[in-house]
């Protein structure tokens, strides 16, 4: 995973709350056995309209995007977040997101900022025009006139974010204690391993 | 520790923690872990570049749903018929692959118990109450409804999962949605989730677990829990959760994954010392009454766009805050709908009776009670029953109920996600209107600019009936 510090640039004011996983990539687009291209019908319903911000000249390869309440409620894919990395965004703000997405988000390294409602509402207005900072180590958004929005972060995502770790790697060195919860687990609740056995070869 | 009491999702979690870290994130143990086409091919690519196993292939399950297309599967000679769609033929071949390359046991697209995944997983007795169930697809919530903590994860979670059988996770906030009084006749386990997103809105158990609680639910089928927990999602709860009981124990017994004998009974002693203990803490109560609750359909492009049957299209201008107003105003347009509609006006081109929330046998009952001995409406273009498995097929054939919906003129079709999202050709065409028995009714959800009213089994074959939304109570009884 790359390692995230400073994320500066224009940013998307989109505004809009409830921006399912629908809208941020389409369900014809998941027919894909790779991560790669997704950008291409990411935000495809929004995008249709003439005068969408997706497609402001200002606004190409910013890497930010602003967007309402409940942000990337929906579905699981984390196609979404995909798409959103290959259009080149690498940062949400938003009053709030769905657990799933955010999740997602994280894991593919983009970083998924909360701040309340009145904040984001100075953002979008000052993203029309200027670019943004968001400051991942002093865990602060900056505006060009002084704004300073501090932002809460989960302690082991930033951990993982300013150091590009890769969360599976660092459970694999759990094995001994994952090992020691699967004797347990066998020795208390012996029928969890039981499928296999029991399970009927279908016809 | 053990004298606190504890509500069901935090035992299951208590017991399934493998190490607690000191920022409190967790490294949960997975019990269950069910896979399908469309959110697994990238995280088997990227086990395979790391040169990862899977850890325990004998706890995972794999079922393509998403992506077959739900008509008939084999020619006469039993041969497989080709997938037409290049993109998801090579997701499916994928699939078919990639699980037997890990060790993990896959039901093929023309095996008898081919489903939609969370239709499979409690059929088979994959899916048990006290376990952890994850599956890369949100709806995972609907195992929920035989009380086990299940919940939807990304693709990056789904090769952690493969890889070493947890998960890093936070506990969840609890939530308890208690539903007091009984439902009136003709309303269904579906009008009751509807009624409740409504009531607590699409983002209303962010950060927290659902328990259903109340006699309703004790009452209550097997079918009707999953179909309650299966829409957790979308109030915003990432699982929903309904404490097991006899109901539960009854259905699982004897199925190919349950446990037997001795192990049995040893199980069904934990799974009953799951109940929420008396005077638990839940962060959040909601309190519903059930009698107040009708038959209820969605009006707009969220699931919390919801209404009453005898109700009437609401004005944006109706809703409080501004946000709501002017996402109101956006589904109006989208779903060309003019404010004071009464509902039961509202003309219907096309029907879906399926999707992992209503398509098991006692959803197709339902609409098979209704459509008995009638036949849709002439400006009813397209109606369509799809069973979740082929095991539910079976049965409905048993009982002569594909007749029934043939003789009614609906199409009879082979199990997967059908029409519920629109990655295979169940598509209902731009600018018409579909009364689905599905979850979601999202812009462009069952086909580009397609309008979608969520509604149960029983209001689907109303509205097939009579051509437009209909109370079901009226054709009910005669
Ligand atoms: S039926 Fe619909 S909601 Fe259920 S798993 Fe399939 S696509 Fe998802």
């Amino acid at each position: 995973m790359k390692q995230v510090s400073t994320i500066h640039g224009r940013a998307i004011p989109l505004g809009l709350k409830n921006v399912d996983t629908d809208v941020i990539i389409p369900a014809h687009w998941l027919k894909t056995v790779s991560r790669e291209g997704l950008g291409r019908g990411a935000f495809e319903t929004i995008r249709q309209a003439p005068g969408n911000p997706f497609d402001v000249e200002d606004f190409a390869n910013a890497p930010i995007l602003i967007a309402g309440d409940n942000f990337g409620c929906g579905s699981s894919r984390e196609h979404a977040a995909w798409a959103m990395l290959d259009m080149g965004l690498t940062a949400v703000i938003a009053p709030s997101f769905s657990d799933i997405f955010s999740g997602n988000a994280f894991k593919n390294g983009i970083l998924a900022v909360e701040l309340p409602q009145d904040q984001v509402d100075r953002l979008l207005e000052v993203a029309k025009d200027h670019a943004i900072t968001i400051d991942l180590e002093n865990q602060v958004v900056t505006t060009p006139f002084q704004d300073r929005f501090a932002f809460d972060i989960d302690p082991f995502r930033k951990h993982c974010l300013t150091n590009g770790l890769d969360e599976i790697g660092l459970t694999l060195e759990r094995d001994a204690v994952i090992e020691e919860h699967e004797t347990e687990r066998a020795a208390g609740l012996p029928w969890l391993d039981a499928s296999r056995k029991n399970r009927r070869e279908h016809a | 520790m053990a004298s606190k009491p504890r509500t069901l999702y935090e035992k299951i979690w208590d017991a399934h923690v493998v190490e607690r870290h000191d920022d409190g994130t967790c490294l949960v143990y997975i019990d269950r872990h069910l896979v399908h086409e469309v959110t697994s091919p990238q995280a088997f690519e990227a086990l395979r570049l790391a040169g990862r196993k899977v850890r325990r292939p004998d706890l995972t399950l794999a079922v393509p749903d998403h992506n077959l297309p739900t008509t008939a599967r084999t020619d006469e000679a039993g041969r497989r018929l080709p997938i037409e769609d290049q993109q998801s033929a090579a997701q499916l071949a994928a699939l078919e692959r990639n699980a037997p390359s890990f060790g993990i046991h896959y039901i093929d697209a023309v095996a008898p118990e081919q489903g939609i995944v969370h239709v499979v997983g409690p059929e088979q007795g994959f899916s048990l109450p006290g376990t952890t169930i994850v599956c890369g697809d949100s709806h995972t919530a609907a195992h929920g409804g035989i009380g086990a903590l299940a919940f939807g994860i990304g693709t990056s979670e789904v090769e952690h999962v493969l890889a070493t059988q947890t998960l890093l996770l936070r506990p969840s906030k609890t939530m308890e949605v208690r539903v007091e009084g009984a439902l009136g006749p003709g309303v269904t386990p579906k009008d009751l989730i509807l009624h409740i997103i409504g009531v607590i809105g699409t983002a209303g158990g962010t950060g927290h677990v659902i328990e259903y609680r109340g006699e309703v639910f004790e009452r209550m089928s097997v079918e009707g829990r999953l179909t309650v927990c299966n829409m957790s999602i979308e109030g915003g709860a990432r699982a929903g959760l309904i404490a097991p009981d006899d109901t539960i124990f009854a259905y699982l017994k004897g199925r190919p994954y349950s446990p037997t004998g001795e192990a049995w009974e040893k199980a069904i002693d934990w799974w009953r010392s799951l109940a929420t203990d008396d005077g638990a803490r839940f962060d959040k109560s909601v309190v519903i009454d059930a009698s107040e609750i009708e038959p209820t359909v969605s009006w707009g492009t969220s699931p919390e766009d919801v209404v009453p049957i005898g109700g009437k299209v609401p004005a944006p201008e109706s809703f409080a805050d501004q946000a709501k107003k002017d996402a109101a105003r956006k589904s109006l347009d989208y779903m060309g709908l003019e404010p004071g509609t009464p509902m039961e006006s509202v003309p219907i081109e096309n029907i879906f009776i399926g999707s992992c929330t209503n398509s098991r046998i006692e959803d197709l009952r339902a609409a098979a009670a209704v459509l008995k001995g009638r036949t849709k409406a002439e400006n009813v273009r397209w109606a369509i029953a799809v069973p979740g498995s082929g095991l539910v097929k079976r049965q409905a054939e048993e009982e002569g109920l594909d007749r029934i919906f043939t003789d009614a003129g609906f199409e009879w079709r082979e199990p997967g996600c059908s029409a519920c999202l629109a990655m295979n050709p169940d598509k209902v065409p731009a600018g018409e209107r579909c009364a689905s028995t599905s979850n979601r009714n999202f812009v462009g959800r069952q086909g580009p600019g397609a309008r979608t009213h969520l509604l149960s089994p029983a209001m689907a074959a109303a509205a097939a009936v009579t051509g437009h939304l209909t109370d079901v109570r009226k054709l009910m009884g005669t």
